[in-house]
C-alpha cells in the first residue's frame, strides 16, 4: 500500500482522504478504502476530478463512474464507493465517508496538480488535447486554474464578468467555424449607456475554450441560466438532488437517464435545437454530443431544494399534467 | 472536415423526444420552444420550462406587444428573427416589490426613454428591473424569457409536451 506523498517509479505522488488512498500509474487510477480497491482510467478519473474542483462539487452528487463519487451537502460532502449502485449497496460493499469541503477541495487539488501532465488539460475535448497517460512528465497548472463564470447578473453587464474577445485569445473553435454571428445594435439614450445592455450570446459560447463546463451567464435571483459547449461526453454522471433543465440550442445531445439510487437505465432523452427538458431530481444523467453544441443548462440556486425533495415534500419531477 | 452547425428556427426545426426504458415521459416535460412559438399567438408567454418560482417562457415575436415590467430583473434570449427592445425608465415603479413576474403595463409607460436594442438569433437581453419594455418585431420570431411565474405565465403542458 502506498502512503502518502509517497513518489512512485512512474513519479506520481500518492494521497490519503481520511480512509481513501488515490494513487496512479500510466494507465489507472486507483483508489483505496477499506473494503477494496477500485479502479479507472486516469483520463476518465481526471476528466472528473477537474469538474468536481472547478465546480466547488456542483448540485448534488458527481459520479466519476458507476461506483466512485462525491455528493455535496454545502459545507461537507461525502466521497463513496458503491453508494449510487444497487450491487454495491445491497450486498453492503458501499463505503462513505464525509469531509469538510475545504479539506477534500485542498486534497483533490493537490491529486489533480501532481497527476496532470504537461500538454494534457481536462477540461479540453479529446481531439483538443494531449494525453493523460504515461509516466509523470511537467504539469499544466494554467488549465488547471480557470475560474468558473459566475455572472451576478449578465455577462458584460457593469461590473459583471466579462465578454470573450478574440483579443484576449478567445478564438472561435474549430466546430463552429461555419457560425455566422448575427448583427447586434444597441442604442442607449445618454445616461443609459450602462443599463441598456445586451450581448451576442451565441458568439460568447462559439468562444469557449472548454468542455462540460456550465457557468451562471444570466441571474434573476436563484433563477440561474447556465451556458457551455459540449463534445464527446460529459465526464461525470450527475446525480441530482433538484430538478435541472436543459436547453438545446444548437446541434444534438443524448442523454442517457439512469435511476439515482440504484444505477439503474430509466431513459435516453434526444434533445436538438430548441428541444428543452427537465432531468428529474432523482435520477443521474451523462449526456453525449459527438459535434460540439451549445447547451443551456438551467438551474434553480435555491439552497433549500435538496431537503426538500430528499424529504419527499417536493415531488422529483417539475410538473404535473 | 467542413463542420455544419445545425440552429433551430420557426421555418425549420427537428425534435428529439424520450425514449422510455423504466419511467414515464412525461417526467422529463419535454418540448420544443419552436414548435411551442409557431402554434402561439404574438406575446402570448408560455412556460416551457418551470423550476418552483422560476420560469423560461417560449414567446411568438410578432407585431408590437404591449409594455411590461418587472419588480426583478429579467433576460429575452432571442432564439429566431429580429426583435426590437424599447426601454423606458419608469418615474414610478408600476409592479409592487413583491409581485413577481411579468406585469403588463396599460397604455404607454410614464418615464425618460432609456433606449433600445434590435437583437437578432443568439442575443440576450436585459429587460432591468424598475424599466418598461416593449418588444417589436416585423416578422415572427422567438423569444426566451427568464422570469419568475406571474399573472400572465401560460401553462399549456398536455398541448406541448411529450406524453
Amino acid at each position: 500500500m502506498a502512503s502518502e506523498n509517497q513518489v512512485n517509479e512512474q513519479g506520481y505522488r500518492s494521497f490519503k482522504l481520511g480512509d481513501f488512498t488515490f494513487r496512479r500509474d500510466e494507465y489507472f487510477a486507483h483508489i483505496s478504502y477499506p473494503g477494496g480497491t477500485h479502479t479507472l482510467s486516469v483520463d476518465l478519473f481526471l476528466r472528473a476530478l477537474m469538474r468536481d474542483v472547478a465546480w466547488g462539487f456542483f448540485y448534488g452528487t458527481v459520479n466519476f463512474d458507476s461506483v466512485f463519487g462525491t455528493t455535496n451537502h454545502y459545507g461537507t460532502v461525502d466521497v463513496f464507493i458503491g453508494l449510487r449502485n444497487e450491487a454495491y449497496w445491497k450486498n453492503n460493499k458501499h463505503f462513505v465517508q464525509t469531509f469538510d469541503s475545504n479539506e477534500i477541495m485542498k486534497v483533490f487539488r493537490n491529486i489533480l496538480e501532481d497527476w496532470t501532465n504537461e500538454g494534457f488539460d481536462p477540461f479540453a475535448a479529446p481531439e483538443e488535447t494531449g494525453s493523460a497517460f504515461g509516466p509523470k512528465h511537467g504539469s499544466n497548472r494554467p488549465a488547471l486554474e480557470r475560474a468558473r463564470v459566475t455572472a451576478k447578473r449578465m455577462v458584460g453587464a457593469k461590473g459583471d464578468t466579462g465578454l470573450r474577445r478574440e483579443a484576449d485569445g478567445y478564438t472561435v473553435n474549430r466546430q463552429f467555424a461555419d457560425y455566422k454571428p448575427e448583427k447586434l445594435e444597441i442604442y442607449p439614450e445618454k445616461g443609459f449607456e450602462d443599463e441598456v445592455h445586451a450581448f451576442d450570446f451565441f458568439d460568447y459560447l462559439t468562444r469557449s475554450d472548454v468542455t462540460w463546463n456550465p457557468s451562471i451567464v444570466s441571474a434573476v435571483r436563484n433563477n440561474l441560466l447556465c451556458a457551455t459547449t459540449e463534445e464527446y461526453q460529459l465526464p461525470v454522471i450527475h446525480g441530482n438532488d433538484r430538478v435541472e433543465w436543459f436547453l438545446q440550442l444548437c446541434d444534438q445531445i443524448d442523454w442517457l437517464v439512469y435511476d439515482g439510487q440504484t444505477g439503474k437505465p430509466r431513459a435516453r432523452v434526444t434533445a436538438k435545437a430548441g428541444d428543452i427538458c427537465a432531468m428529474p431530481a432523482d435520477i443521474q444523467h451523462q449526456g453525449i454530443s459527438p459535434k460540439r453544441s451549445m447547451l443551456l443548462v438551467w438551474e434553480n440556486g435555491d439552497p433549500s431544494l435538496p431537503d426538500l425533495y430528499a424529504s419527499g415534500k417536493l415531488k422529483p419531477y417539475p410538473v404535473e399534467f | 472536415m467542413a463542420v455544419k452547425t445545425k440552429l433551430g428556427s420557426l421555418a425549420h426545426y427537428e425534435k428529439g423526444g424520450v425514449e422510455v426504458i423504466d419511467d414515464d415521459p412525461k417526467h422529463y416535460v419535454f418540448s420544443n420552444v419552436f414548435e411551442v412559438a409557431s402554434k402561439s399567438k404574438p406575446y402570448e408567454k408560455v412556460c416551457v420550462g418551470k423550476n418552483i418560482k422560476n420560469v423560461l417562457e417560449a414567446i411568438r415575436a410578432e407585431g408590437t406587444s404591449p409594455w411590461y415590467t418587472a419588480s426583478h430583473d429579467e433576460a429575452a434570449l432571442v432564439m429566431d428573427g429580429t426583435v426590437e427592445i424599447r426601454l423606458v425608465k419608469l418615474d414610478q415603479p408600476a409592479a409592487r416589490d413583491d409581485q413577481e413576474g411579468t406585469t403588463m403595463l396599460e397604455g404607454q409607460p410614464r418615464g425618460r426613454k432609456m433606449g433600445r436594442i434590435v437583437a437578432r438569433r443568439g442575443h440576450m437581453a436585459l429587460l432591468p428591473k424598475g424599466s418598461a419594455y416593449q418588444f417589436h418585431a416585423d416578422n415572427p420570431g422567438v423569444i426566451l424569457l427568464q422570469t419568475l411565474f406571474g399573472p400572465l405565465t401560460i401553462e399549456r403542458w398536455a398541448e406541448i409536451c411529450q406524453r
